[in-house]
């Protein structure tokens, strides 16, 4: 089937088997391979991105009901160079080592911080359950989403 | 680039070689134990995008020996089942489509008949050798450690002697990203292979050696990696098998398996029964500390079996005490094979230790701060011999108590605990601690404690250093950059790290054991320091002057003469002239052991069992540390991992060797709701055994949180007569030991 996506901003008509998913979709057809893949059940938010804004976990939404909808992943985050403020909170804050979780978290955090621009660590804790991370115990992911918001992201 | 295009791992790899290569998964096993009947891949071959289908059959490779040459050939493992199945999830037939999305429809294809055998999920009944995973070796025991002559009067003196088991459960290692592979034979026969590992000569060592090839036919080349934790050393068997494919095929090959196939077929860590004894007088002195490791190592006996050894060797911990023995017996049972997990061996050593002190001290009615206090080690710089093989490099064990307790306010939070009890307060305290002693940097894949680097300077001004070790997030790129731009003067933005491709760096140790600062660091600042002599003697030709009288300007990176430092030749200008760079091998004397004290903070909700962690507190002596940013980070990583094994993370098997945990909807992957702000003490003893003074702080969080989080969850139910909880301490366990004890739930 066809779809009509805007992928970072750019229309995009693709054919697609009626069963892809939209993290294969961004991975393989639009070559967007940042976005990972970390578990089948919808646990791990490697694969967050945002759906008309809104983060989602991609390895749940068919290419198919993206259809006329605006997707954005972390490759479309930064503009002109500049680091979102959230890509630089995680920066400054040593908020990633394997770099795995890191787009998913990055625009989980995006998402969170659109719905919650001032979380107190609690609920930046209880937003990121999604979000799964083997090697910072989410220590400086806390410490990186707090001064986002802090910076205004 | 992590932040704005994320990680070129495995599975993102696009290289020239790679198009239109096939794609290739497993057909596993989907019962714990049985004879493999049949398998009839005819309607499967047929199906759209089959490329082919293989089974053991087809494949000539040699099973993969044990490790421990001391273990009988008989318990190898076949790349791929033979006639029988050994655990849920053992790969039994490769199938090959076209697309990845063809490969499950290709595979429900499969007809395979299997005649089921009992499963031997618990070590203890695989000990009784009942039923047999290799019958023809007449046992389930692959391997026993134990002294020559037991003391049988280890305990005849004590007044107080407390023993009892301890599991140390079997946890999944999860990295976020899975194992994968990709592989292309070239023109010329060479195989070239990119696959996740933490150390790409021994990945491309354990290749050479399942495929029967010779090391010069061989180049791996290691992506970005997804986290590792011990689980992604050397290679698997599906390494091997997807390079296979690819050379039977002549075409390009890719595996990248799901969480599913990881959970249940990647290494699983842990997975000792421990049997502690512990004696010592009434007033608190511990004489005398027996340990018995059951380790189980799954269905092939591979590191697991080399686990208790470690083990063993830290069993007296950090404690000075009379008489410590041990012994170890290494059984196979149908389940995933055992591997390395972040401290493998030696987080089970600190905590059947701590949980032994802390049973102790219940049991003499003391203070578990001051019985460790009065038994600890009194601190040392002279190498300390502790009895089981270990030689203590330095330490201050004490100081490292008495730190953590202060920066908790160890008093304060026992006078909240008893408050609370007496206020008969539903959400009760517990206060747990730990000290401990660990061994890093114990050898390399390649054997004794060595590593390579070597560092070039540009014509220009930038530099390049390659490396053995292999990050996969410790940020060895910035640390070895820092490293020789403070022996160089080039600038860290300057300074390009590679690593982990074996053309371009035939020899390295990887990264694992908490190696890599104190002997891949130290080896990058030797080529500095021996490039930087070199330097010196071919400035002294160009300027004419004595060598002695040369020295490094760091603000310019160039050589100058002392006292006139408008005589000057720029190190770029040097290698403008000729190549300059210098190779290093670093030899360590030994391993380091790095020590501290972590004390945690739990509260347990007696009506309901649920444990929630409050604080965690640490005191990680790794040695002086280059870069806080990243040591800390590891500490940080290290602690969520031991405080979850404590709390929640278990590898579930049921009866009839089903896991019951393949998939992160079951298996309890810790998330940031359950898990507090860490606090980090800072406390730095040099070693002497590298120039840096640098210890490894890798594995530090695991093996220290571990029982202390233990330890304060069964300390916050102690008043009702709860001694000893088994790992995970979740809320069923919690809720069941409270009623057991007859205290008020």
């Amino acid at each position: 089937m066809q779809v009509e996506i805007t992928v970072n901003g750019t229309p995009r008509t693709d054919e697609v088997e009626a069963r892809r998913l939209l993290v294969h979709y961004l991975r393989e057809t639009c070559g967007l391979r940042a976005t990972n893949v970390g578990c089948d059940t919808t646990s791990c938010g490697a694969c967050t991105v945002l759906l008309d804004g809104e983060s989602v976990k991609s390895c749940t939404v068919l290419a198919a009901q993206a259809d006329g909808h605006e997707v954005r992943t972390v490759e479309g985050l930064a503009t002109d160079g500049a680091l979102h403020p959230v890509q630089a909170a995680f920066h400054t804050e040593h908020g990633l080592q394997c770099g795995f979780c890191t787009p998913g978290m990055v625009m989980a955090t995006v998402g969170l911080l659109q719905e919650n621009p001032h979380p107190s660590e609690e609920e930046v804790r209880e937003s990121l359950e999604g979000n799964f991370c083997r090697c910072t115990g989410y220590h400086n992911i806390v410490r990186a989403v707090l001064a986002a918001a802090e910076a205004g992201a | 680039a992590f932040l704005t295009r994320g990680g070129i791992y495995t599975d993102d790899v696009l290289d020239d070689s790679l198009v239109g290569a096939v794609h290739v998964s497993f057909i596993r096993s989907p019962i714990a134990h049985a004879r493999i009947e049949s398998i009839d891949a005819s309607a499967a071959r047929e199906a759209p995008g089959c490329v082919a289908i293989f089974t053991a059959d087809d494949i000539a490779l040699r099973p993969v020996r044990p490790m421990l040459p001391s273990i009988d050939a008989g318990f190898s493992r076949p790349l791929l089942a033979a006639d029988r199945v050994r655990f849920v999830g053992e790969p039994v037939a490769i199938v090959v489509t076209e697309l990845a999305y063809q490969a499950e429809d290709v595979a429900e294809l499969v007809e395979i008949e299997y005649d089921p055998l009992p499963a031997v999920v618990d070590p203890r009944a695989s000990a009784r050798d009942e039923n047999l995973l290799f019958p023809e070796l007449g046992t389930n025991i692959a391997c026993v450690f134990a002294p020559k002559e037991p003391d049988e009067r280890l305990f005849e003196d004590c007044e107080v002697v407390v023993s009892r088991e301890i599991v140390n459960q079997r946890v999944a290692p999860a990295p976020m990203e899975t194992r994968a592979a990709a592989a292309v034979w070239g023109a010329d026969g060479r195989l070239t292979t990119w696959l996740p590992n933490q150390g790409a000569q021994g990945t491309k060592a354990a290749l050479c050696a399942m495929l029967g090839v010779d090391a010069a036919d061989v180049r791996v080349i290691t992506p970005d990696v997804g986290g590792a934790f011990g689980a992604k050393f050397g290679a698997d068997p599906e390494h091997a098998l997807v390079a296979w494919v690819a050379q039977r095929l002549g075409r390009p090959a890719r595996w990248s398996e799901n969480r599913y196939d990881n959970l249940l077929a990647m290494t699983h860590g842990r997975a000792q029964i421990q049997t502690v004894t512990i004696g010592g007088s009434r007033d608190g002195d511990v004489q005398a500390y027996r340990l018995d490791v059951l380790q189980d190592c799954g269905a092939y006996p591979a590191i697991g079996a080399l686990l208790p050894t470690l083990t063993r060797m830290m069993a007296p911990g950090t404690y000075a005490i009379d008489r410590v023995e041990s012994s170890a017996r290494c059984v196979v049972t149908t389940t995933t094979p055992i591997g390395a997990y972040r401290g493998a061996g030696r987080p089970e050593a600190t905590a059947a230790i701590e949980r032994a002190i802390d049973l102790f001290a219940a049991e003499i009615g003391q203070d578990p701060a001051g019985v460790r206090r009065r038994n600890l080690l009194p601190a040392f710089d002279v190498p300390h011999e502790n009895g089981h093989g270990a030689l203590y490099d330095s330490g201050a064990y004490q100081d490292a108590l008495d730190l953590v307790l202060d920066a908790a306010g160890y008093a304060d939070l026992r006078a909240e605990q008893a408050a609370r009890r007496a206020r008969g307060d539903v959400r009760v305290l517990g206060i747990g601690l730990a000290s401990y002693v660990e061994i890093t940097g114990g050898g390399a894949e390649s054997g004794a404690p060595h590593e390579n680097a070597l560092v070039e300077v540009h014509a220009d001004g930038t530099a390049t250093i390659l490396t053995g070790t292999s990050p996969h997030g410790q940020g060895h790129a910035t640390a070895w950059a820092m490293l020789a731009s403070d022996e160089l003067g080039i600038p860290v933005e300057r300074i390009t790290v590679q690593h982990g491709d074996t053309d371009l760096i035939p020899e390295g140790g990887g990264t694992g054991g908490s190696r890599s600062l104190q002997q891949g660091g130290a080896a990058v600042r030797q080529a500095s320091r021996e490039l930087i002599d070199l330097a010196r003697q071919r400035a002294a030709d160009l300027l004419e002057a004595n060598p002695d009288d040369l020295r490094i300007d760091l603000e310019r990176a160039a050589i100058t003469v002392e006292g006139s430092p408008h005589i000057a030749v720029g190190l770029a200008e040097l290698a403008a002239r000729e190549r300059l760079f210098v190779r290093a091998v670093f030899n360590a004397p030994g391993p380091t052991f790095p020590f501290g004290a972590h004390l945690a903070v739990v509260e347990v909700d007696t009506e309901t069992g649920k444990a929630t962690l409050l604080r965690v507190v640490t005191v990680d002596d790794a040695g002086v540390i280059l870069n806080p940013l990243l040591a800390d980070g590891q500490r940080h990583g290290g602690i969520a991992q031991g405080a979850t094994q404590a709390l929640l993370e278990e590898m579930v098997y049921d009866d009839d060797g089903n896991p019951m945990t393949a998939t992160f909807a079951d298996y309890p992957f810790p998330s940031a709701a359950e898990l507090p702000t860490f606090e980090l003490v800072s406390m730095q003893t040099p070693t002497s055994y590298n120039s840096l003074g640098a210890k490894g702080v890798g594995e530090a969080g695991t093996i220290g949180a571990t029982p202390a989080v233990q330890n304060a969850v069964v300390d916050a139910v102690a008043h009702l007569g709860v001694r000893h909880i088994d790992m995970p301490t979740t809320s069923r366990r919690i809720w069941q030991a409270i009623n057991d004890a007859g205290g008020q739930a």
